[in-house]
């Protein structure tokens, strides 16, 4: 490995390739800091990163392992490294960030060339995730007890009838499995006594196999974290200001969806669709729009929420003159607030909900095609160009303090280099337990659902929505719902990809069990086939469901890290809908580091940057040829290091009057252009 | 180590761009001079077409060059077979995709692609309409994509209804848009109600004309359907001012018939007057006077020189053919053109006579919205009363239920009428004045509606703010009329279409102005008080005046001047009660 000539200089090691960490890397790289980006993974992005359906598999395997047999933290060779007057503070090889992992597949288990004939009863019972972790050229992994749904204690909130029966079926799927090779026939035959013959006839072509879902796995990109762009909202700005948005293509959320009642509508909130709105009559319309404008510059008339500055905003919704509709939209799906946010507040969202509005299309916010996971990647990539030294599956161990200054100096890496540094930055989930002040964490609820059709059907079956489905019980939060069509290059056509989000009040399974079988069909194995016509049918069918939950770290500060004072934590997502507060994290810790320097500046265009020293810059760069690999499947491309080989990009220069202008076709995509203003 | 970046300066960026740019200039001129000299010795060859595209990909506005490329294509045409051309097209096509794309807006460009589309042998419309499609979703208002989707659709015979539900769509992502109502405008009248899909003819399409002059074209159920999309546009944003434009074309605007409403003759200067429906041009119109069966050479003329077209004209008979006065005329003008005539009889011992449909019979005012079913219009009137509760501020909304108010009952919503008027005065004061002029002219509109119904000859609006006259013409008959107390700046020249006016009071305004008071030839008694009247050369028009006996200037700037008694009087002779 190349990384054993490492230099052993730099001005700022980075540990983790996160969004945060990756911005701050750019930003270093950018105004000429040595920059070392480091990630024990073997793919790019920490928790911020997207998987093929395949390597998502694997990652859960990997997951499951480290379950198992959980590696402790081991103190290695790093002592003859360390000098008098030194101390070491050693870094966590374990990533305890997910846990209560559970992954449930209801897609038939037929080979493809049987699926016509398949009868829509024998597709749907429920597996355990050990099945699904059977590749077709996978090993069979013992099942896990302890993560399996069946031993584990019903959540309260899960709706009594599907009380029993899912875990009744998740255990008659705990017996051993036999080997892979016959693994699907021996699963027919095993779930032929509790399946009816087929009745009804089924729409034969729609059905989709999960052995389709691995041959057509590299179609997914699917994101740990989902989180939207707010097209007014920092990263864009940032995307914008530093040209990395070059390197990035966007596709537009065309629809703002709300679930009220167990139904899925469509929320206006562009002049448009409040135009189109065939759900609001005229006078409810000009409600709306009326009270759309007032909040568009809401401070230049206090006078309208003068006695509402200490009350919720909902009450000031009530307040206006919205019917109760109305107020419903407004209050979960545009200013996406919760029960206790207070008027201004309420406001100043819907403001900013609203000045998005237009800048890229109907909808405020924008998705990345491939997936979130591409934005950090896209910031690496800057940081490469400017010179940033990338290795991934290398990590560090150590670090190095000195005892009287109380800095870090340097850190020793896994290969036991010592490398110097004046500024080390570190992804939270590298920090060990000794070294936190606060040892209790937030969580973030997260699902992902693999589903056969949209939540609301439309003309087009190529639409990304983002679904809000509001609190039952007044005081918990909404859960967030992002569904990707295949347009957005992260699902295989045929399918959709939903994100579920919330913040957790208990496991992902707990917190959004009851809103995903709200939102879908989800099969189960007691037979109970929903009646043809009745709502179940018409409901789009889980095939594929993954609960985890992720740490929320984002309250923490300094102040809750024993540290050297030059060594940063970068802390994980957020439970937010935008990526604002991870990018305000990496401007103010760049401010730290580098007090005197610009944040992001403007990159040169390709042409007029002057490479000296060896040869003409890469055409068809590296980095590109990398970030491909990644994307089919992080396993087996080691490349860790991706040498400062500055990049020449291919994509058109900047100035380049195809910008796509605002309000444009939203069936195209979006390039983000810093000339677009 | 390598990779270290470094940005060259904007003064080396600037050299590099300055040199690049002479250079194409070189390139282009010495092209540019290659296609002149090609031009001149009349070499239409391939190596031409060659050029003509380089310089036209990089200046695609250059008509000169367009126009000698159409000539060689046509050469070329001449001596290649048409498969060879259907290629030549095909390109041609390809090439001016690509000179859109430098400039969408290119007049030069667009006209081409016409051309080439209309010579391709076995042209692909399809493709032609994707790309108006492509072209509109960036720029929805591109006016030449318009223009050219229309010759699409033209030319390959779209169905109306396919066109309609592509304005749907528009209208659906962005309902600010003139261009797509428009479209629909000419649409809608193109859709046979019953005929779910009438695949037109292009011969029978005539998209350019004016919606207006298709008299009550939408089917009703359709006509429903676009209140409900345009009250959806005008509810959503009220400001918006293509919905309402649209929809006061849908409310209707019906012409009038075209028609001689009125024939007036008058035994003492044997004189006959026509009025029509609409300003014409007389002479032109092929008039016949027939009189007691016998036709007559008239001359025509107009009320008053300014005039070439006006509604009313009069000519004198011969002399001594009606001035007996006891024998019965009768009297026929005969519209030839229209094949259209008025009869008019003079009987015994009358002085004068006339024969006319009055204002009331013709529902004349209400025609500026159409003569729509009632019940539509009144439903129309609560949906605009509605959103007013909403927006009690809205001037589309104001002015468009004032119109609904005319077309329904004029008299009975005056009241309310003109406190919208002064409203919208109110929240548009950039317009107050274009408010004014039309509130006068629908209070003109009222009082004509009154003395209809009263039956008199006696037109009466004083101190109503009027600050405009007009509907003259359907003045022609009043001998008595008062405008004292209004805003009126002149007497305009339409004013000589009063040709029965015996007393005229119009004390109190701001006249400055009597071009209108000329030939009238019962003029007899004009009162002026307080106006602006400075200079005796205003009054000239009064000369012409044969039967003026009394003047009344009290109050006017002119009164001052010194002498003006006696310049009155031998300006005006005929005056003998002139009060100044």
């Amino acid at each position: 490995m190349a990384a054993d000539n490492l230099p052993s200089e730099f001005d700022v090691v980075i540990l983790g390739t996160g969004l945060t960490e990756s911005v701050l890397a750019a930003a270093c790289s950018r105004v000429g800091q040595k920059v070392l980006h480091l990630d024990r993974r073997n793919y790019y992005a920490g928790n911020w990163a997207s998987f093929t359906f395949n390597s998502l598999l694997s990652w859960i395997q990997e997951y499951k392992a480290q379950q198992e047999m959980p590696s402790t933290e081991s103190d290695q060779a790093w002592v003859g490294k360390i000098e008098e007057g030194e101390d070491m503070l050693p870094l966590s090889s374990v990533d305890s960030s997910i846990i209560n992992l559970e992954v449930f597949s209801y897609a038939s288990e037929e080979s493809e060339d049987e699926e016509v004939v398949t009868p829509s009863v024998a597709n749907s019972f429920p597996k355990d995730s050990e099945a699904a972790n059977e590749e077709p050229s996978g090993s069979s992994v013992e099942p896990q007890h302890s993560d399996s749904p069946g031993d584990r204690t019903q959540g309260a909130a899960e709706p009594p009838k599907q009380e029993t029966e899912p875990s009744e079926a998740c255990k008659n799927r705990q017996m051993p499995e036999t080997q892979q090779s016959n693994q699907s026939e021996e699963s027919d035959k095993q779930e032929q006594p509790i399946t009816r013959p087929a009745e009804a006839p089924i729409e034969l072509n729609k059905r989709i196999t999960y052995a389709k879902l691995l041959k057509e796995g590299r179609r997914f990109n699917i994101d740990l974290v989902s989180k939207l762009l707010y097209s007014r909202g920092s990263l864009v700005d940032l995307l914008i200001k530093s040209n990395v948005s070059r390197y990035a293509e966007f596709k537009n959320v065309n629809r703002i969806l709300i679930c009220r009642d167990g139904r899925v509508k469509q929320v206006p909130c562009s002049r448009a669709d409040v135009f189109g709105s065939k759900q609001l009559n005229v006078v409810e319309k000009r409600m709306l729009m009326k009270f759309l404008t007032f909040c568009l510059d809401f401070e230049q008339h206090p006078e309208e929420f003068q006695g509402f500055s200490e009350k919720p905003f909902w009450e000031f919704l009530k307040s206006q003159k919205l019917t109760e509709n109305l107020q419903h939209f407004v209050l979960h799906s545009i200013s996406m607030a919760d029960q206790e946010i207070l008027t201004e507040e309420g406001l100043k969202a819907t403001q900013h909900f609203l000045q998005c509005l237009g800048r890229y299309g109907n909808t405020p916010f924008l998705f990345p095609l491939y997936g979130l996971g591409e934005i950090p990647q896209c910031f690496c990539r800057m940081c490469a160009v400017f010179g940033g030294i990338y290795c991934l599956r290398h990590s560090v161990q150590c670090l190095v303090v000195d005892k009287e200054s109380g800095k870090c100096k340097a850190v020793i890496d896994t290969h036991g280099q010592r490398i110097s540094c004046n500024h080390f930055v570190v992804e939270d989930s590298y920090i060990r337990e000794e070294q936190r002040t606060k040892t209790s964490h937030r969580q973030i609820s997260r699902a992902v659902v693999i589903t056969d059709r949209s939540v609301l059907s439309y003309e087009s079956d190529q639409q990304i929505s983002l679904v809000t489905v509001p609190p039952l019980e007044f005081s918990s939060p909404a859960v967030r719902a992002v569904e990707l069509s295949s347009s957005s290059m992260t699902c295989m056509p045929g399918t959709y990809l939903v994100h579920l989000t919330c913040p957790a009040s208990g496991s992902a399974r707990e917190d959004l069990a009851p809103v995903i079988s709200n939102l879908f069909h989800v099969p189960n194995s007691s037979g109970e086939e929903p009646m043809q016509g009745s709502e179940e049918t018409e409901k789009p069918l889980a095939l594929w469901v993954m609960y985890f939950n992720m740490r929320d770290t984002s309250g923490l500060d300094s102040s809750c890290y024993s540290l050297p004072s030059n060594v940063h934590v970068c802390t994980g997502p957020d439970a937010s809908l935008g990526c604002d507060y991870s990018i305000k994290l990496a401007e103010s810790m760049f401010n730290q580091l580098l007090p005197d320097e610009e944040f992001c500046p403007p990159a040169p265009n390709p042409e007029d940057i002057i490479y000296d020293g060896d040869g003409a810059p890469g055409e068809g760069a590296s980095f590109e040829e990398t970030n491909h690999a990644e994307r089919s499947g992080p396993e087996g491309e080691g490349q860790p290091q991706e040498n400062g080989q500055p990049s020449s990009e291919s994509s058109e220069p900047a100035e380049s009057t195809d910008s796509v202008a605002p309000e444009t076709n939203t069936e195209s995509k979006v390039q983000i252009s810093p000339t677009e203003e | 180590m390598h990779g270290r970046v470094k940005v060259k300066s904007t003064a080396q960026q600037e050299e590099e761009k300055r040199k690049e740019r002479e250079k194409k200039l070189k390139v282009y001129l010495s092209a540019r001079d290659a296609v002149f000299s090609k031009k001149s010795n009349g070499v239409l060859d391939e190596e031409a077409l060659q050029l003509t595209q380089q310089l036209l990909s990089s200046n695609p506005d250059f008509a000169t060059l367009w126009n000698f490329r159409r000539e060689i294509l046509l050469h070329l045409e001449t001596v290649k077979e048409e498969e060879e051309m259907q290629k030549l097209y095909e390109l041609e096509l390809l090439f001016t995709e690509s000179c859109l794309k430098v400039n969408p807006k290119s007049y030069g460009s667009w006209h081409h692609r016409g051309w080439v589309s209309s010579r391709l042998p076995r042209p692909d419309w399809p493709r032609e309409l994707s790309l108006c499609d492509r072209c509109l979703s960036v720029d929805e208002r591109n006016f030449h994509c318009w223009d050219y989707r229309r010759f699409v659709v033209k030319a390959s015979g779209v169905p109306v209804s396919q066109e309609l539900r592509f304005t749907d769509r528009l209208i659906g992502s962005n309902f600010s848009n003139y261009s797509s109502w428009h479209y629909r405008s000419t649409l809608l009248p193109l859709l046979q109600p019953g005929t779910p899909s009438p695949c037109r003819k292009p011969a029978h399409v005539s998209p350019t004309a004016s919606p207006q002059t298709h008299g009550h074209r939408v089917c009703e159920e359709q006509l429903l359907k676009e209140y409900e999309l345009v009250q959806n546009a005008f509810f959503t944003d009220p400001n918006d001012q293509s919905a309402w434009f649209y929809y006061r074309w849908l409310l209707g605007r019906a012409e009038r018939e075209e028609m001689i409403s009125c024939v007036y003759v008058s035994r003492e200067g044997e004189r006959v007057t026509v009025a029509f429906s609409k300003l014409v041009n007389a002479p032109a119109e092929g008039l016949v006077l027939v009189l007691d069966g016998q036709p007559q050479q008239v001359e025509w003329r107009s009320v008053h020189p300014l005039f070439r077209h006006s509604p009313v004209w009069l000519c004198e008979l011969p002399p001594g053919s009606i001035s007996d006065i006891n024998n019965e005329h009768n009297l026929t003008v005969h519209w030839t053109e229209k094949h259209t005539h008025r009869d008019c009889a003079l009987y015994t011992g009358r002085l004068e006579s006339w024969c006319r449909d009055s204002a009331t019979d013709q529902e004349l005012f209400r025609s500026e919205l159409s003569i729509e079913k009632t019940s539509v219009l009144q439903s129309e009137l609560q949906s605009c009363g509605q959103l007013l509760e909403l927006e009690p501020q809205n001037k589309w909304c104001l002015l468009t239920t004032i119109l609904l108010m005319r077309a329904l009952d004029p008299l009975g919503h005056e009241r309310e009428t003109l406190a919208h008027f002064q409203t919208l005065k109110e929240v548009d004061p950039m317009r107050s004045s274009y408010y004014s002029d039309l509130c006068s002219k629908f209070m003109i509109e009222n009082t004509i509606l009154k003395m209809e119904y009263a039956e008199v000859r006696v037109f009466s609006l004083s101190d109503k703010n009027l600050s405009t006259l007009c509907h003259l013409d359907q003045l022609l008959l009043v001998t008595h009329i008062n405008l004292s107390s209004n805003q009126l700046l002149k007497l305009p020249p339409q004013f000589a279409m009063l040709h029965c006016l015996k007393v005229l009071e119009a004390d109190n305004n701001a006249i400055e102005n009597l071009e209108g008071l000329y030939q009238l030839p019962k003029l007899e008694d004009v009162s002026l008080r307080n106006n602006h009247i400075s200079k005796l050369s205003t009054l000239e028009p009064l000369v012409s005046c044969p039967k003026l006996i009394r003047l009344d200037l009290r109050g006017n700037p002119i009164t001052k001047t010194a002498n003006i008694q006696a310049e009155l009087a031998q300006l005006l002779p005929s005056v003998t009660d002139l009060l100044i």
